[in-house]
């Protein structure tokens, strides 16, 4: 309890101690410490930032989709017209080319009817004329009664 | 232990190992009388009163520096390693000291002044290291001491007043430094003339007022931390002299008491010493 030189050598140490300290101890730890709040802050700014981005993104996505979906249902329906529009062409083709069938087919059952009626006609004015001869006897000159037979021939 | 009475047991126990200089023709303890004024240990309380001055006190320098070297090797260590990435293990210790110390800091101190903070932390670990020694018990290391030869071995620094004393002493002159740096020699002694009593008639009062309060700080830092621990230690001591079988009843809930005693006396003296400092710094 007797007060001495240590007194002194206590505050030789205590002093030597806190230049060691100021130097060498405190601002490494406190530069760290303050370099990682920086770190840690700088994190959680980056991890809202990319939140932020993440939110941006998926709006993009939901809108570019809706758009995709909107293209898809005109492209369909452009698609369906389409389809009926050729449709119908290929109806109407179909009906004219039918009629067109039809009507030749009746101009040839026309000139065929025609051609028989002909021929019989004249088969009709043979039969008529070879019919005549018998009745009459005697030849008939065709050449002579050419124009006869074929009034005759109209007739019929 | 050396001692066959309580009063001797208690009276060695708190004795330190000193290390001195006797006169010529002393008589020591053992009867021989030295012929020539002698550097030599004491081998009683006695002669180690007789050094008077010219003496230290072995085991409280070796403890305190042993524990500062132990402080600075630590917090060393860390530094060096102390990276942005996730700390473990001892960083994680140091870094809470160092931000405990730092608030203690920014709460009381205002001015800027870059030392203030780490000779905080220097006070606070340094003399929480030394008042845990306290929490050994009392018999331990003075009985390897004596088994080693030595008579005397008290291990707590802080139960020594030159311990105490040398800290308070390193900050009073801290404190006399920076009033005289930052208010000038003019402006600290104005502020000792006219505080509290700002009249030109009172200045003699003043004067002695203050200047008492200056000189109170580091008395009142240095006995409150010695009076806490070396009272601690007496009460270790008496209940060290009770039957072994009854000691540890005492002895635990006293060791548990002490660690927030140790701690906390420790977290006074950073936190006043910082206080005194931060009025040192103030410009009126």
């Amino acid at each position: 309890m007797n007060i001495n030189l240590t007194l002194i050598g206590q505050s030789i140490a205590f002093a030597i101690f806190v230049w060691f300290c100021v130097k060498y101890v405190w601002p490494p730890i406190t530069q760290a410490m303050a370099a990682r709040q920086k770190k840690i802050a700088d994190g959680l700014a980056a991890s809202d930032r990319a939140e932020r981005d993440l939110e941006l993104a998926q709006e993009k996505a939901t809108q570019e989709l809706r758009e995709a979906k909107n293209e898809a249902a005109s492209l369909i329906e452009q698609a369906n017209k389409r389809a009926n529009q050729i449709v119908e062409a290929s109806k109407d083709d179909a009906r004219k080319e039918g009629e067109r069938l039809i009507e030749q087919a009746k101009a040839e059952i026309e000139q065929e009817r025609h051609q028989a009626r002909e021929a019989l006609r004249k088969e009709i004015a043979t039969f008529a004329v070879s019919g005549a001869e018998k009745i009459l006897e005697t030849s008939v000159d065709a050449n002579k009664h050419s124009e006869m037979l074929d009034k005759l021939a109209a007739e019929l | 232990m050396a001692a066959d009475t309580p009063v001797e047991y208690i009276k060695h126990h708190l004795q330190n190992l000193t290390y001195g200089k006797l006169p010529a023709g002393y008589e020591r303890a053992d009867g021989t009388v030295i012929q020539e004024s002698t550097w030599t240990m004491a081998r009683s309380g006695q002669e180690a009163m007789d050094m008077g001055f010219m003496a230290i006190h072995v085991d409280t320098m070796g403890w305190s520096i042993f524990l500062g070297v132990v402080f600075l090797t630590l917090f060393r260590f860390a530094a060096k390693r102390a990276s942005t990435d996730t700390p473990t293990g001892l960083q994680n210790l140091v870094e809470m000291t160092v931000e405990f110390v730092q608030g203690i800091v920014r709460d009381v101190f205002h001015a800027r002044n870059p030392i203030i903070a780490p000779l905080a932390l220097t006070m606070f670990v340094w003399i929480f290291l030394m008042n845990s020694l306290k929490l050994i018990p009392v018999d331990y290391i003075p009985s390897v001491a004596h088994a080693m030869g030595l008579d005397y071995f008290k291990i707590v620094p802080t139960t020594d007043p030159n311990g105490t004393f040398g800290i308070s002493i390193g900050v009073f002159l801290l404190i006399l430094f920076y009033s005289f740096k930052i208010k000038g020699p003019g402006g600290f002694a104005k502020e000792l003339s006219f505080t509290p009593f700002n009249h030109w008639a009172l200045i003699p009062f003043n004067l002695v007022l203050e200047l008492l309060a200056l000189i109170i700080k580091p008395v009142s830092l240095a006995l409150r931390l010695f009076g806490n621990m070396y009272a601690g230690e007496v009460v270790f001591i008496l209940i060290a002299l009770l039957p072994l079988w009854i000691q540890w009843t005492l002895h635990v809930p006293w060791a548990i008491f002490h660690i927030l005693v140790v701690t906390l006396q420790a977290f006074i003296f950073t936190t006043l010493a910082v206080v005194y400092l931060s009025a040192a710094h103030e410009d009126h």
